[in-house]
């Protein structure tokens, strides 16, 4: 597709990025006493099903749901957002394989919107028809199957399925013509490796434990990061001060939530250019992103109201918002 | 040989028309995208992005003001066709091009600028000004292209 053909769709994500929440709604929220304050408040905001149902995760569904609902009606082209739901698509394979080979059933446990349905993957599963996914899924598929029954190791089968996704977002981004997929798919596999580095390192995993879990890409190299997971926290930290993700080592001396904060904000920035771009796909991208990031904010915020956090220290949890 | 003459001047007029014709139609297209998106969210910023997605308009009307002039000047509206030789045929040619080829160039280029403007109402109506600003500078050189394809073609004799 070419840049001008997203003009009318640039012009009406731009319209409705006034909806989106500012960093002084969030406030507001934070500032509400109760949950049912901070429902009220989304409610007024148009949030949810307009019914006036005050269930958070059916509201929080709803949402979701609406982002795409105005994706699909908007992109002249879906298939670049394929992209955007692998995680759900892989999240589904692992959730399939653990329950066909565990004859466990889990409930509410796969993802629907997504091009293949929990229903469709343990289908899948349970015949062994790999050649039916896509891309390397089947591969992945098959060996943490034969891993999880041969092992009965639910955290290996995990790693092989994780680590296909984030090769299959990395080789989409290496497809892709529109930059903000490449830029998307780096940020996403450098964050990953750089927490699984973090949480290797809390666990003392061994080095080809991570190898095994990193995938490969520009702006991280596997072997140093983990060479220095190894060597302890301050060798991460000394790595990436190297590296473009430098503020990441900041954050890891603050806590464990500011750094997961900032993998997070990390992704926040490299869509933020998308705001002053007005054509090509980048903005509608930035906007799924955009709103996966807000809906994350208001389900950390609602879920602390729901246990008594102070509010300190939800506000250490919530995220930068992309307005 | 004259009435190649009368052939290279109606091609002149014909250039300036459907080059600078053609840069409004794809800038008032592509500005016009943008507001219909915007409308389509919010219909009470309908006034002022119309207003922006007729600023490449301008370009068309160019083209047609220089038509028109080369029309007059070699009799074709007043019904008396005035003997134009291949020389002088050649100079009208000439004297339309800058129009007809800013006038594309520009009026692309403009929409594009448009459609930008138009995301800026989007976001801050307020700032309707400065939104227009942006585009309105695109136009200098339609203006200036417009200016001297207006004197090389009057200053013509025929």
């Amino acid at each position: 597709m070419k840049d001008l053909d997203y003009t009318y769709a640039v012009a009406r994500v731009r319209a409705l990025e006034n909806s989106l929440f500012s960093d002084s709604e969030i406030e507001r929220l934070l500032a509400c006493t109760e949950e049912e304050q901070c429902l009220q408040l989304l409610s007024e905001k148009g949030w949810g099903d307009g019914t006036g149902s005050m269930d958070i995760s059916d509201m929080l569904k709803r949402e979701e749901e609406k982002t795409w609902e105005v994706i699909r009606e908007l992109a002249p082209d879906m298939s670049v957002f394929d992209v955007l739901s692998y995680p759900k698509l892989y999240h589904n394979l692992k959730a399939a394989v653990k329950q066909v080979c565990t004859e466990v059933e889990g409930e509410s446990i796969f993802y629907e919107d997504c091009s293949i349905t929990g229903e469709e993957m343990l289908q899948i599963v349970r015949n062994k028809e790999w050649g039916q996914l896509p891309g390397n899924m089947g591969e992945a598929a098959a060996e943490a199957y034969d891993t999880l029954l041969h092992t009965r190791d639910g955290q290996l089968c995990d790693v092989i399925v994780d680590k296909a996704a984030l090769d299959a977002i990395y080789e989409a981004g290496k497809r892709s013509k529109a930059e903000i997929i490449r830029n998307y798919a780096e940020s996403t596999v450098a964050i990953a490796d750089i927490k699984i580095a973090v949480r290797s390192q809390k666990t003392a995993k061994s080095i080809d434990f991570m190898k095994r879990a990193m995938a490969q890409c520009e702006t991280i190299s596997v072997e140093q990061l983990s060479k220095a997971a190894a060597a302890g926290m301050d060798a991460i930290r000394d790595y990436l001060l190297g590296t473009a993700y430098a503020e990441g080592a900041a954050a890891l001396q603050e806590s464990s939530s500011a750094f997961e904060r900032w993998c997070d904000n990390r992704m926040m920035e490299t869509i933020r250019p998308q705001k002053y771009n007005s054509f090509s796909v980048g903005p509608l991208v930035a906007y799924v992103l955009a709103r996966e990031s807000e809906i994350k904010t208001v389900r950390i915020i609602l879920t602390g109201k729901q246990n008594g956090f102070s509010e300190e220290s939800i506000r250490e949890r919530i995220r930068e918002m992309y307005v | 040989m004259s009435q190649l003459g009368i052939v290279y001047a109606l091609m002149g007029a014909a250039v300036a028309v459907f080059l600078a014709g053609a840069g409004s139609a794809l800038g008032v297209g592509i500005a016009g995208q943008a507001a219909s998106g915007v409308v389509s969210e919010d219909p009470s910023k309908f006034a002022k992005v119309l207003i922006l997605q007729l600023l490449p308009g301008t370009q068309g009307l160019y083209g047609l003001i220089i038509g028109f002039v080369t029309l007059s000047k070699i009799g074709l509206l007043g019904g008396g066709v005035v003997d134009v030789s291949v020389q002088t045929g050649l100079l009208i040619l000439a004297a339309c091009l800058p129009i007809g080829i800013v006038g594309l160039i520009s009026g692309t280029s403009q929409g594009k600028t448009a459609a930008s403007a138009i995301g800026i109402i989007a976001k801050k109506p307020d700032q309707f000004g400065k939104a227009m600003l942006f585009p309105a500078m695109v136009e200098t050189y339609a203006i200036l292209a417009l200016l001297i394809s207006f004197l090389a073609v009057s200053a013509i004799q025929v």
